[in-house]
């Protein structure tokens, strides 16, 4: 297989095929994620062809689910697990925050935690309560964790194949808003490093930094100001933790103005940690503050008012205008 | 509604030896069942009842309403107005014979699901819908009717449930608590930890675990190894299956549970044997996972038709009943489907309404720049 037009449901897909073929080490496991190939059909007709043993129904338990695939780790396996909506994580948030992010280091780095925690996340779906949610830099606070978020589904391909790869634990947050968009994935490519930051669209007057389901609404918003004779450079970062801020540096040295977008409430977020150590590195690049577009200091509203909470075209033109007004 | 129950004894742990039960299908435990599937009423050492023809006409409307409510509803899913909806077609026996048993002064712990149980309680039925609508996260006062709002996380209200009833009992009241979930349910450490809870400080709470075999494609066989009434006896709290397709031994077996922790005899586990007759919710498709000869097969057990046929071979109900019946079920999904229609959006300003009760100043600080860029677009506009 080589170049080919994929959704990113199609790409996971893909990637999760190759895993397991290649690695007879992998597990799937998750509710859900066997006949029915999961909530979003992500692991569709993966346990037809891999079996009961590999691609598992668990119990509807969230802290069993990462709990057990610890121990899977511990004993050799590579687990790939999925959760079945970010607001379903936090059963599991104890096993995860306590224990799977820190046994490197208690151990003295002689055992490693090779798993990945698959997470649906984000909104703009028109769901009910907990199916919404942006919980990353919840996760990304946390020593021991790698967190990372695929925009289109080239990268879900490779990211989740150097996911799977990694001695580390990692946190794979997808961007179901846009499960079904299509682009194109070379699974022949060699790709670029976990933790790197990609130039979704190169310009000059500022930089636009977002992760995940968020690059494509950059990608609109550079497109819209560019009618105005804007030239914005949009950073799809890729990884939450490490975040790649040298690639930010670089950006912003040559646009001197930065505005960071995401759908996570923006205090305390991460855009909060870019906007701080991008001034401590740029002080003296910067034209304009740090400014942040993201959610607000309130729970994810009913799907009614998603619109209005959501960072859209407009709050990111906004935040372009009052940047570029310095 | 009152319902006399002789029942109120502690009810022992079913023992399949015991004499003069009706015969449970083979390979399965037993079943407390009042009502065959065929509607002919039969006796149950441990748990009677004896109602009275209106009160037997009462149980039968409440299950009528409520499926033709539920059926509505998924039209409503399904004509866009609805983002989503938990069907509880097949459930009703389970919802109506519990909700009935519970007193007024009585607290009832819902899981996404519980609408029949919601109408037991007094709760308006359109007030259900609109977190279905995506206007609100709740949509009804919980201690309005001792109904607390829905719960998705799943089993998470078992623990409330439990912390509900340690207040009842050391505030020396004599009413209880119930807290609803499914068999998925029953893996979810909350619910483990609810079950020690309760026995270990005796709370009144009765936990209904309504076991409509699914929990979305995974069967009850991907959560226990044992049938989920069992467990109760390793926390120490008795636990029974009863007939959740049964409405009247529904109904005697939560009075009892629910006369026992008012009586200071601690938790008990009562489990539903039902059927989830659709889709998980309206996103679900269940012919992924699931045959249809299964569904058949629960058909032929269908709650409402039992207790038709029971009412009708007693001449407790004519076709005068029945005729009324189906024209208040008409108006009710008549009232529904307007009060949704005309269901209006929330203000935008509500994302900031209410997230803390003594005010915060980030939240006013993000209010007020929120409400200034609302209003630029008002000025552009004009
Ligand atoms: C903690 C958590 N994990 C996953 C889900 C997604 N989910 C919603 S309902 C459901 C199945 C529930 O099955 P069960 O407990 O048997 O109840 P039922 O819906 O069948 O009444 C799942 C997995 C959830 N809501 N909460």
């Amino acid at each position: 297989m080589a170049a080919e037009k994929l959704s990113i449901v199609k790409a996971i897909n893909a990637s999760l095929r190759t895993a397991l073929e290649t690695d007879p080490k992998v597990l799937i496991m998750g509710e859900d994620v066997g006949k029915l190939g999961g909530v979003f059909r992500v692991t569709d007709g993966l346990q037809k062809d891999f079996g009961e043993d590999r691609v598992i129904d668990t119990p509807l338990a969230e802290s069993g689910i990462v709990g057990t695939a610890i121990g899977l780790a511990l004993r050799g396996y590579r687990p790939v697990v999925e959760i079945q909506f970010d607001g379903f994580v936090f059963p599991a948030y104890d096993q995860i925050v306590t224990q799977l992010a820190k046994m490197h280091a208690r151990a003295l780095g002689k055992i490693k935690l090779p798993v990945v925690i698959r997470i649906p996340y984000g909104g703009a779906i028109g769901a009910v309560e907990h199916h919404s949610e942006s919980p990353e830099a919840l996760f990304a606070h946390v020593p021991g964790l790698k967190c990372v978020s695929p925009s289109n589904a080239a990268d879900a391909y490779w990211m989740l194949q150097q996911a799977i790869q990694s001695d580390d634990p990692v946190i794979f947050f997808e961007p179901k808003r846009r499960y079904h968009d299509r682009s194109e994935v070379d699974t022949e490519a060699i790709p670029g490093p976990l933790h790197a930051a990609r130039t979704a669209r190169p310009g000059t007057d500022l930089t636009l930094a977002a992760y995940g389901p968020m690059v494509k609404t950059c990608l609109e918003a550079a497109a819209a100001a560019e009618e105005e004779g804007k030239s914005l450079e949009v950073l799809d970062l890729r990884s939450m933790s490490p975040i790649d801020f040298d690639a930010i540096q670089a950006s912003v040295e040559k646009t001197r103005r930065l505005v960071i977008v995401h759908e996570a409430p923006v205090f305390l977020g991460t855009g909060s940690e870019i906007a701080a150590r991008i001034t401590e590195r740029c002080f003296y690049h910067l034209e304009a503050p740090v400014l942040r577009v993201g959610g607000y200091h309130a729970p994810y509203p009913p799907s009614r008012l998603e619109d209005e909470y959501l960072p859209g075209l407009d709050r990111v033109l906004d935040a372009v205008d009052r940047a570029l007004a310095y | 509604m009152t319902v006399d129950s002789t029942a109120a004894r502690k009810p022992r742990r079913s023992s399949s030896k015991r004499a003069g039960k009706p015969a449970a299908s083979p390979g399965q435990p037993e079943l407390v069942q009042l009502l065959t599937p065929e509607g002919v009423r039969v006796e149950h050492p441990d748990y009677s009842i004896d109602l009275t023809p209106e009160e037997l006409r009462g149980l039968y409307r409440d299950m009528v309403l409520t499926r033709r409510f539920d059926a509505e509803a998924t039209t409503l899913q399904r004509q866009g107005e609805l983002g989503l909806w938990a069907s509880l077609l097949g459930q009703e026996a389970a919802q109506i014979g519990s909700g009935r048993a519970t007193r007024p002064d009585d607290y009832v712990f819902p899981t996404y699901r519980e609408h029949g149980v919601a109408w037991c309680r007094g709760v308006d039925p359109t007030n259900l819908l609109g977190m279905f609508r995506g206007v609100n996260h709740g949509g009804w006062d919980p201690n309005e009717n001792n109904f607390h709002l829905y719960t998705i996380v799943i089993g998470s209200q078992a623990l409330h449930a439990t912390g509900y009833a340690m207040g009842v009992a050391k505030d020396g009241a004599d009413s209880a608590v119930i807290a609803y979930f499914g068999d998925g349910a029953s893996s979810q450490g909350d619910v483990a930890e609810a079950f020690t809870f309760s026995a270990v400080y005796n709370a009144p709470v009765v936990f209904f675990c309504q076991n409509n075999q699914w929990a979305i494609s995974e069967p009850t066989e991907r959560q226990t190894r044992v049938p989920l009434y069992q467990r109760a006896q390793g926390y120490g709290f008795p636990g029974v299956r009863v007939d959740g397709n049964d409405v009247l031994a529904v109904l005697a077996v939560t009075k009892a549970a629910l006369e026992r922790a008012r009586t200071g005899q601690g938790p008990m586990l009562i489990e539903a044997f039902t059927y989830r007759m659709g889709a998980h919710t309206t996103s679900d498709d269940p012919t992924k996972y699931r045959r249809d000869e299964e569904r058949e097969q629960w058909e032929a057990k269908d709650p409402i038709l039992r207790l038709r046929a029971y009412l009708e071979s007693e001449g407790n109900a004519d076709e005068t009943f029945f005729a009324g019946l189906e024209t208040e079920a008409d108006a009710l999904a008549k009232r529904v489907r307007d009060a949704v229609r005309s269901m209006p959006d929330p203000d935008n300003m509500a994302i900031f309404e209410n997230i803390y009760a003594d005010g915060h100043a980030l939240v006013d600080e993000e209010r007020a720049q929120f409400a200034a860029y609302q209003a630029s677009f008002a000025e552009e506009s004009n």
